[in-house]
Parts: structure tokens; C-alpha cells; sequence
């Protein structure tokens, strides 16, 4: 089996600072991560492989220094490393992010399935899985929690929805985008980071991957971003004070109108 | 000067430092005295270009030619609904949807895609839908990807809307991103804001990133229809009207069309509290705080009184003290109630990116140095077994229950 992984680098949102006096974000000294989500993407890829037997390809875009991510998930269990990037992917939105990660794709070969997180930390969009699975015009399942098997070129997984979940089965190749549910990451092995160390991550650009210069970067983005601001920080409100009873109708008042 | 889209004339520059300072994403720095950017980093949004007080940064945003998209029409709002129930998201949609027509000399139109379904029509027009599309077909009782994908691709040919609205639900996230890819839209997710700029025919769409901590307005000038999905409880739901009318437009598919490659085996309800976490206007949420998973019965019987949804802190999740699908934060829901009730969480950054837009925050907890105080409405400082018995009793007394 063979099973393709897409992650994203993002910045650790917990070292993510708001600047108090210009109240902007503060990059400096934040750590570059996997996506949180990719990392449940990337285990279940690799418990794939224990089931069945395989490879596990995984794939970002990104810059340069996406490459310590794709290091990463080999150590992880992850086969192979295959790095997306060129500076004129830049100013893609999710249209020209799938549409190019679907190209890169198609140059690695015949799959059966691609593992994506349900979305990534830093744009929150959940776009790109299903925009993948568009272009390539494979079915999805997005929100996957369980896949129960894959048996005769079908699978059956669990899809979570909001209250509570569906059995949906599909034939593969297919894309499936996990949450958090799905199961919890290993640490990587000594082995798997020595393996990682040696690892050669192939770089491919816009050219090798043969994608029409129409449909990325900025170009193949029809959304544009027209303002970036920093929201007022929430501020803390009133300390309320007294014994449980007086707390009590003190919120009681407070709130009265809300819950009614 | 090179090829990039983003260059720093090196003449006006003064190395003022005021646009790395106002680069959401660290792509400048100063050199020499000079602007360079990082291209790998930069995001092309162009708030530099408008903090440089020497016009020394230039974009170039693509000046294609302005393609004639004068043919699309009229709001849009994809009306979601589960075992024949609207979901309420579709009725705030409704709400928004008729404002932004209005702004554009429109019709606010529903689309309705279910098996059986027509006689839940009435309350799409209630709320002010002008025109409905209706498709009715066995093949769509529940959701599924692809005939849901291919129904709404031929409805947007067919009629070409000019704004089409979604929630930012599992099911308007995992269709409308198909919708965009095939018919080459723009689409933007959990937009939390939207506005028409009237002259350009704009839909102007605000969201937040980075959990909030940068808010960004985004547009779509050259492709039509201009796509958003919107978050749950940020639009408000319009006052019902029952005599307003509206044309129907029914609509059938091939069986090439409805055809589905996935199957559903089954659907499973799960939570028991039956109240779907990002619908609900109340929220009561436990923390390591509560002590042990037997606790949850103090914040349950809370929410009972208030008729809230139950949530939890990833701590509580990941410890097995209850499921996932109650997590509130990064790698749980994000919600926005009117009143979100903290109990016992201390409040780390992945548990606020969840939260903080709600409209009201309660939060109790022993630690007066707790985090979570720094964004509540309204802070307690105590023993949180002293304090929801209290609290569940006073509410039982507002509520007359």
C-alpha cells in the first residue's frame, strides 16, 4: 500500500506572542512546527504501513526550511521526503496550494491513499484536503476519527460530525482528512531519527512537478488579502468577591439577561 | 529589480523599520540601512506597502485583465440540513444574506438540497429568502460529498450567483472547498465578518488567523461567485416573517449527477447531551481543575439548568475523562456562545484560540494567577465545589426550575 502524507510547517502558536504596546505578533524566536494536526495524519500513515505493508511518501510546500518538518516525519516512520518549493508559489491561497500539491502528487505516482490534517494551526481553513482531492477528482472523507478497514479496493472509516459520527465507506485511491481523534503519535525512535539524519528529502520546483505558472502563486489565487490587522486584545474584566452565596446573586444579576 | 512580486525601491527606502514592525508574518528585516524581504515568508498581503511612509515597497497584486462578471447575480445561501432538520446556521446565514443583497441590489436566494424536503421551503422563506432552489432526490437524504458537489457545481452554471454563503460546519467545509476547486472560485473559510464594498461589487470577508490573534479582510476581484464559509453564531438570525413569499425553483438531476463513489453504512448520534457544542448560545466548560472525570456531573447539572452544551479543556479530553467531541480549543471546536462558563481551566493558549471570541466569559478557578482571567468578562477566585453548586442553584431560582 502505498500512502501519501501532506503536512504543513507551521509556527508554534504557543510561542506566539502578542507585542503589548504595539499589539502585533511577535515571530521572533518561534519555533517552526508540523502542523498539530499532520502529526495524527502522519502516524496514522505510518500504522497503515504496520496493517498492510508499504511506503509512506510524505509532501509539503513550503520554503527551504520546510525541509526539518519532512526530516521530522521520517523519523516518525515516514519512507520518503519530498519537498514542494519555489518562490513563485508565493501569495498562494488554498486554490493554488492544493492545485499545487495535487501536481506534485500526480509526479509521485499511484497511490491508494493521501492523509491530510483536518487543517492547519496557522490559516485554519480545512480547504486544502478537499481541494486536493478535487483537483486529483478522487472521493474524500473528510473529519476522519476511525478508518475500520480496508478490505477489496474499499475502505470504511468513521467521519466525526457534530453530533456525533457516520460510517462512510469509499473505494480507494482516496483522500481522507483526520482529526485528532484518530489515535495519539508515537515519539520518534533512535532509529528513525538516525534514519531521518541520513535521509535525502528530493526538492522538486514549480517546473518539476509540470504545473501551469497560470494556476500558482499569487496568479492561481483568485482570493486576495486586502488588510491585516491586529484585533484588541482581550482584556480581563471585573474579580468578583465574596462567600459562595453572594457570588452567587452577584452572577446572578450579572447574567440574568443573558440566560433568560 | 527581479521577478518577484514584492520589491523594495532601495532609492526611497530609509530603513525606518516600520514596515518589519508591521509585517504579520517576520518576512523584513533591515540590512544596511535597507529593506530586504523574505520571500519564503512573505505572504504578499501588502500591509508593508501600506505602513511605508516613502512608498518604497512595491506589489504587484497581478493586474489581469478585469474579466466581465456582470453576468452573476444575487446572494446565495447553501441551507444545510441534517435528517430533514434545517440547521440553525442556515437561518444566520439567511440573516447576513439579505443584508449583503440589499447592498447589492439582489435577491437573496436558498439552496435546498435534500430527499423529501420541500415542506421545510416555508422557513427558508420566513426568513427572507426571495427565491429558493430546491432539488429533491432519495440521493440526497444525507450528505455526501460528490452528488451534493456535482448538484450545487450545475446550479451555479445554471444561474450564476454572484455571493454564495456556507456554514463552517463539517458538512459546508467538506463541500464548498470541492464547489470552489471545480467551478475555479475563491472561497474563504470561517469568516467571522462580511461587508459589500458597493462600488467594486466586493464581497469584502473577514477572518481570523492565528486563532484570532491577526484578523484578515480578504477579497476575491476576478472570479465569480465569491465563496465564504461563516462561523457559527456570528450572524444573527432574522425575526421570522410569515407572510413574505417567495419563488420556487425546483429542480431534477441525472442520475449521473446524484451518483455518489462513497456510501454511508450509517449515522450515529453520540452526544448525550444532545446539544451540538458550536450551535449552543451557553457553554459550561470543565478543566483539570473539576479534579476527576466523576466531577463532570457538577458542570453537566450546571448545564442542565441553563440548557447549555457541555465543553472541555484538551487536559480533561486527553486524560479520558471525557470525549473528544466536548473539546474546546485549537485541536478541539472553536466556539463562540453568548456565555462561556470556565470551570477549573486554567486557560493555556490552545484552550483560549477556542474560546475567546465569546460574547461573555465566567471563569472560576483557585489560582488567582490563572491565565484564563486575563480574558474573562467576569473572574472568580475560589473553590469551584463551593462555587457551580451555588451557581446551579441560583440560576434554578432565576429560571423558576
Amino acid at each position: 500500500m502505498h500512502i501519501i502524507v501532506c503536512i504543513k510547517q507551521v509556527p508554534n502558536t504557543t510561542d506566539v506572542k502578542i507585542d503589548p504596546v504595539k499589539n502585533t505578533l511577535i515571530r521572533e524566536g518561534v519555533e517552526s512546527i508540523i502542523n498539530p494536526f499532520d502529526t495524527y495524519a502522519i502516524e496514522e500513515a505510518v500504522r497503515l504501513k504496520e496493517r498492510f505493508t508499504g511506503k509512506v511518501t510524505v509532501v509539503t510546500m513550503g520554503p527551504p526550511q520546510a525541509e526539518s518538518a519532512l526530516k521530522e516525519a521520517i523519523s516518525l516512520g515516514c519512507d520518503e521526503g519530498i519537498l514542494v518549493s519555489d518562490r513563485k508559489f508565493a501569495g498562494s491561497d488554498t486554490w493554488a496550494t492544493s492545485y499545487t500539491l495535487s501536481c506534485a502528487i500526480k509526479k509521485i505516482g499511484a497511490f491508494d491513499i493521501i492523509l491530510c490534517g483536518k487543517q492547519a494551526s496557522d490559516g485554519d481553513t480545512a480547504q486544502v484536503g478537499p481541494g486536493i482531492s478535487t483537483h486529483l477528482d478522487i472521493p474524500q472523507v473528510t473529519y476522519v476519527k476511525k478508518i475500520e478497514e480496508i478490505k477489496g479496493g474499499l475502505a470504511r472509516v468513521e467521519r466525526m460530525m457534530e453530533e456525533g459520527y457516520d460510517i462512510v465507506e469509499t473505494p480507494i485511491p482516496c483522500l481522507f482528512t483526520v482529526v485528532k481523534e484518530i489515535n495519539t503519535p508515537r515519539l520518534p525512535s533512535l532509529k528513525g531519527m538516525m534514519r531521518a539524519k541520513a535521509a535525502k528529502i528530493v526538492q522538486w520546483t514549480a517546473a518539476d512537478i509540470n504545473s501551469e505558472p497560470k494556476n500558482i502563486g499569487l496568479d492561481g489565487s483568485p482570493t486576495r488579502v486586502v488588510k491585516i490587522f491586529t484585533p484588541a486584545p482581550r482584556k480581563g474584566g471585573e474579580m468578583l468577591k465574596g462567600d459562595a452565596a453572594e457570588l452567587a446573586q452577584k452572577v446572578g444579576d450579572l447574567l440574568k439577561d443573558i440566560i433568560i | 529589480m527581479d521577478d518577484s512580486k514584492i520589491n523594495i525601491i532601495l532609492e526611497k527606502c530609509t530603513g525606518c523599520t516600520l514596515c518589519v514592525r508591521i509585517c504579520p508574518f517576520g518576512a523584513i528585516k533591515i540590512e544596511n540601512k535597507k529593506a530586504i524581504i523574505d520571500l519564503s515568508k512573505c505572504n504578499l498581503c501588502g500591509a508593508c506597502v501600506d505602513s511605508c511612509k516613502f512608498a518604497a515597497i512595491v506589489v504587484d497584486k497581478g493586474s489581469v485583465a478585469k474579466k466581465d462578471l456582470s453576468a452573476y447575480k444575487d446572494v446565495w445561501v447553501f441551507c444545510e440540513q441534517k435528517k430533514g432538520v434545517i440547521q440553525t446556521i442556515s437561518f444566520e446565514l439567511l440573516g447576513e444574506g439579505k443584508k449583503l443583497a440589499n447592498k447589492l441590489g439582489g435577491k437573496l436566494c436558498a439552496v435546498l438540497l435534500g430527499d423529501k424536503i420541500e415542506p421545510k421551503v416555508d422557513e427558508l422563506v420566513w426568513r427572507g429568502a426571495d427565491k429558493v432552489y430546491l432539488v429533491d432526490a432519495p440521493e440526497l437524504k444525507n450528505y455526501q460529498d460528490d452528488p451534493y458537489t456535482k448538484v450545487l457545481v450545475e446550479l451555479v452554471k445554471e444561474y450564476k450567483p454572484e455571493v454564495i454563503l456556507c456554514g463552517a460546519t463539517v458538512i459546508g467545509r467538506s463541500l464548498i472547498s470541492r464547489v470552489a476547486i471545480t467551478i475555479d472560485a475563491g472561497l474563504t473559510a470561517d469568516c467571522t465578518g462580511l461587508d459589500i464594498d458597493e462600488k467594486e461589487r466586493l464581497l469584502l470577508q473577514t477572518r481570523p488567523a492565528f486563532g484570532g490573534n491577526i484578523m484578515a479582510t480578504i477579497i476575491t476581484p476576478n472570479h465569480r461567485p465569491q465563496m465564504s464559509t461563516v462561523r457559527h453564531k456570528v450572524m444573527k438570525e432574522p425575526e421570522l416573517n410569515k407572510s413574505h413569499k417567495a419563488e420556487v425553483i425546483k429542480k431534477k438531476y441525472s442520475n449521473n449527477i446524484l451518483s455518489s463513489r462513497t456510501r454511508i453504512i450509517d449515522i450515529v448520534e453520540e452526544i448525550e447531551e444532545t446539544i451540538n457544542l458550536s450551535e449552543a448560545d451557553i457553554i459550561v466548560s470543565g478543566g483539570r481543575g473539576i479534579g476527576g472525570p466523576e466531577n463532570f456531573s457538577h458542570i453537566k447539572e450546571l448545564a442542565k439548568v441553563l440548557g447549555a452544551a457541555v465543553g472541555a479543556s484538551r487536559a480533561t479530553v486527553d486524560a479520558g475523562w471525557i470525549p473528544y467531541s466536548h473539546q474546546v480549543g485549537q485541536t478541539g471546536k472553536t466556539v463562540c456562545p453568548k456565555l462561556y462558563i470556565a470551570c477549573g481551566i486554567s486557560g493555556q493558549i490552545q484552550h483560549l484560540i477556542g474560546m475567546q471570541s465569546s460574547k461573555v466569559i465566567l471563569a472560576i478557578n483557585k489560582d488567582p494567577d490563572a491565565p484564563i482571567f486575563k480574558v474573562a468578562t467576569y473572574g472568580i477566585v475560589g473553590d469551584i465545589f463551593e462555587i457551580i453548586p451555588a451557581l446551579t442553584k441560583e440560576f434554578k431560582k432565576i429560571l423558576k426550575k
